[in-house]
């Protein structure tokens, strides 16, 4: 299974994943502390329209699924502010009209589209150089706006209301805030695909909060256990194609690695806790 | 002259159709020491929104600082009637007063300054020692004062506590009282509270709402305006409190 890491393709997946680690932990972390998943599921299956648009027009997909993600958030963000209560209706209706859509384009688009479950699923093969540039550049935007706005944007997740008092804009704030969740995702798109991208924004965080305190903390604790995940199961993607030959899109095994990284932090976690509470009414 | 802390003329507010506010009109000078009181529903949290230019009148005028509400922000304090976060947010108490720095700070950078004042007011409302304690692990009263801390640290010019003293206990109760009074000699303090008897004991006016604002200058509250802004016998006289609650004092 380890031979893979001297395989060219491998190292690019590799190295798109672990890149796209450091995103999806980064604003994972955000995601989770202002709850919410599902408006970022919603832009994830939104950006899947941007790739079928690609097809159609014939520019990379990978851009397309960044403006779809991007319009989303917009459409999304303006929503949430102005309805409130209708946003959940409104977010399954962003999620389903952005898979529709990418379903009618693909089919209008002339051809056989070879790589197409590739950005529902990821895959091993499909990740070129230059998509792992621009997980590198995205990652870098992302980092730096966070470096930058990390006290702000910790507010405006914290307690909106009071961040406007405060002197924050809130609203641009939050809208930046899912701008910057709907490039995470596209960083996930290649490598775990669009339908699987919402679980490493979630899990990785959801996983580390039990040991942590500070938003800062759970970021890197959960840019760990995400790159742990995303080693583990593009490894494993790749061994039982090789040894078994079963074939599995590296997108759900990496999710399911990561799922039973959580467990575990849950339940360490409890037994630890369980063991300091015993030791303390047995002393 | 500077300008009024909150000047609010003919100001009517209706939420989902329901009138919340009606033909309010209030000044609050720089450094009045005032508690709104009134029944439950009366608008007294509705009142401070629009003070935050959180909410909008339907009519009326709204200036805050000589400038509109919403462009006041960062100058006017504020401690929220209810939790409005989630108590299980990975964050230490140090941090969520930082947040009252923000307005100040040039693109939400933190400085060393910031911390230093975020020290100070923690030390203010005497829970330095919690500084490093995350926002969970802390009482009612406790989580109290670091509202209370956290609108502090803005440095306000004008500061709206909604209900503040809720779950302070008596000792710290009245010390909260003698600070907010403290605190009106450098800004405006509005404290929305049904304390009748700290009332009485601390601030300098009174007005009472219930949907209309009636205000009182006078520093009297007697039986009859309480009855009539709450629409009925107010019990909390009947606890052996003066009629006149509120002491007249010299005109400043
Ligand atoms: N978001 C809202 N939508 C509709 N009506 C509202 C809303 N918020 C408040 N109200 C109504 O406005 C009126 C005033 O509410 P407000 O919260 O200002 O009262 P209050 O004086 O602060 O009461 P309390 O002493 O219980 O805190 C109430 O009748 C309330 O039902
Ligand atoms: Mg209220």
């Amino acid at each position: 299974m380890l031979e893979a890491l001297s395989l060219p393709f491998f190292q690019r997946v590799l190295l798109a994943g672990l890149l796209a680690s450091v995103a999806c932990g980064v604003i994972g972390t955000y995601v989770v502390a202002k709850r919410i998943a599902s408006l970022s599921g919603g832009l994830s299956h939104a950006a899947f329209g941007g790739v079928g648009l690609g097809y159609l027009a014939g520019f990379p997909p990978i851009v397309g699924a960044a403006g779809f993600g991007l319009a989303a958030a917009l459409i999304v963000g303006i929503a949430q502010r102005r309805f409130g209560s209708g946003l959940d209706t409104l977010i399954s209706m962003v999620w389903a009209v952005g898979m529709a859509l990418g379903i009618v384009f693909v089919a209008l688009a002339p051809g056989y589209a070879p790589d197409l479950m590739s950005y529902l699923f990821g895959s091993l093969l499909f990740v070129p150089w230059e998509y792992v540039v621009a997980v590198a550049v995205l990652d870098a935007a992302i980092l730096a706006a966070v470096l930058f706005f990390h006290r702000s944007f910790e507010a405006v997740c914290f307690d909106e209301e009071y961040a406007e008092v405060a002197g924050v804009r809130a609203e641009g704030l939050f809208l930046a805030l899912l701008a910057l969740a709907a490039l995470a995702i596209v960083t996930l798109i290649r490598v775990v695909g669009v339908i699987l991208a919402i679980a490493l924004l979630t899990i990785p965080a959801a996983a580390a909060r039990p040991w942590v305190e500070t938003l800062r903390g759970m970021m890197g604790l959960a840019v760990a256990i995400c790159a742990a995940s995303m080693v583990g199961g593009l490894l494993l993607s790749y061994g039982l194609g090789e040894s078994f030959e079963i074939s599995i899109p590296p997108g759900p095994l990496v999710i399911l690695l990561a799922a039973v990284l959580y467990l575990v932090s849950v339940g360490l976690r409890s037994v630890l806790e369980r063991g300091a509470r015993a030791a303390a009414t047995a002393a | 002259m500077t300008a009024p802390a909150a000047e609010l003329a003919g100001v009517s507010l209706s939420l989902r159709g329901n009138p919340v506010l009606e033909d309010v009109s209030l000044r609050i000078e720089a450094h009045d020491y005032l508690a709104v009181l009134g029944p439950n529903g009366g608008g007294k949290t509705s009142l401070l929104k629009i003070l935050l230019g959180l909410l909008s009148p339907d009519r009326g005028s709204v200036r805050i600082l000589g400038r509109p509400a919403r462009r006041a922000h960062g100058q006017v304090g504020y401690v929220p009637q209810h939790v409005r976060f989630d108590l299980a947010f990975p964050i230490r108490v140090m941090d969520v007063v930082l947040m009252g720095r923000l307005g100040a700070a040039r693109f939400g950078r933190i400085g060393a300054q910031d911390r230093a004042a975020a020290e100070a007011v923690l030390e203010r409302v005497e829970i330095q020692g919690l500084a490093q304690r995350p926002i969970g692990a802390l009482s009612g009263g406790q989580l109290q004062r670091v509202l209370i801390a956290r609108a502090l640290a803005q440095r306000p010019k004008l500061l709206l506590l909604d209900e503040p003293t809720a779950s302070l206990d008596e000792r710290i109760g009245r010390s909260v009282w003698e600070l907010f009074e403290e605190l009106s000699e450098e800004m405006a303090v509005v404290v929305v509270s049904h304390d009748v008897g700290a009332i009485s004991r601390y601030v300098r006016s009174v007005a009472c709402l219930n949907r209309r604002l009636h205000a009182h200058p006078s520093k009297e509250l007697t039986p009859e305006i309480l009855e009539a802004t709450y629409g009925g016998p107010v019990d909390l006289l009947a606890h052996g409190h003066p009629h006149r609650v509120l002491e007249p004092h010299e005109d400043s």
